[in-house]
């Protein structure tokens, strides 16, 4: 069955990228604990790269936290977009939501009928959950073993996930441009305000385009 | 409570009412072309942030050390279209290596 399949290797292969958020949590002074229960609890990629990122660069936790909620507002309007489709009640909606993140939702709006919309999700969904999970503790577990996190390049890991998450995103040559700007504007701030406030100030820039352009992003 | 903690807690508590919450107001009051635009750009804008200060700045200085270097290979690597863990084992390595020379 063609969703299953689909479900599964979408399920492995994002899951395997969990050992990467494991071990750069650790290089960024998280316990094993912390990692895992971010995985767990949290669970959007983008979201807990954030907070293992603003934290490593030496920001607050309340930067942290927006940063997170920021990168997370997509997962509200996957689940906004998926409530018709899902009809969720009950305990279901409670586990739905969990699991409402980019795989589910991509895997879930490439089928053609409900049916398979209603399985891919689900597939998809627990299947990262269960691969993200394992890897994330494989990560952390492997790189606490192996002590300092520069001398393996766990610090460089770090910033090439993010880029590995944005990449796919920069698809025009409007994204580009803004990508472009919010390099200016975190370095900038750098030297002036406390840590971790530059990325949240960057938000400003999607706010500002997005309020103005119609043709910054087409979707 | 550590930052760690309140950060883990937070975020979490955050991120899980911004999913159900989704899954449970009226889809007309997100419908605006105004909101979609700012929420496709959210991310791109936040995770270039991401990548530029923790590979150029330590704290409030910036600099270009070993990191720079390993997120160097890593878009050379996804121009190639490199799989995923080429791109991280890739920046990993080459950054490592440096760090040895004490770049």
């Amino acid at each position: 069955m063609a969703v299953k399949r689909d479900s599964f290797s979408v399920a492995f292969t994002v899951g395997a990228y969990g050992s990467a958020f494991g071990a750069a949590a650790i290089a960024n002074h998280f316990s094993i604990l912390q990692a895992c229960l971010l995985s767990l609890l949290l669970f959007s990629g983008a979201s807990q790269f954030a907070v293992i990122g603003v934290l490593g660069a030496g920001g607050s936790a309340v930067s942290a936290i927006a940063t997170a909620s920021l990168l997370g507002v997509r997962n509200g309007l996957y689940a906004l977009r998926l409530a018709p489709i899902l009809k969720l009640r009950g305990w279901r909606k409670l586990v739905g939501a969990q699991i409402t993140i980019d795989e589910s939702t991509g895997v879930a709006l490439a089928q053609r009928d409900s049916e398979d919309m209603r399985k891919g999700f689900w597939y998809t969904g627990i299947g990262v959950f269960i691969f993200w999970n394992l890897f994330t503790v494989l990560g952390a577990v492997g790189a606490k073993a192996i002590g300092n996190p520069s001398a393996w390049g766990l610090d460089a890991a770090v910033p090439a996930a993010f880029l590995g998450l944005l990449w796919p995103r920069l698809a025009s040559k409007q994204t580009w441009a803004i990508a472009g700007a919010a390099i200016v504007l975190a370095l900038s701030l750098v030297p002036f305000v406390a840590a971790g406030i530059p990325i949240i100030t960057c938000a400003l820039l999607a706010l500002i385009v997005g309020w103005s352009d119609r043709q910054v992003v087409r979707k | 409570m550590s930052s760690q903690w309140i950060a883990v807690i937070g975020s979490s508590a955050i991120c899980y009412a911004i999913k159900y919450a989704g899954s449970a107001i009226p889809e007309s009051w997100l419908s605006n072309p105004r909101v979609q635009r700012i929420n496709a750009l959210i991310p791109i804008v936040l995770l270039t942030a991401l990548v530029a200060v923790n590979t150029l700045s330590t704290k409030t200085k910036l600099v270009i050390d070993h990191r720079a270097a390993g997120v160097a290979v890593a878009i050379a690597a996804l121009i190639a279209k490199a799989p995923f863990p080429v791109v991280v084992v890739g920046a990993a390595l080459t950054s490592a290596v440096l760090y040895h020379f004490n770049y």
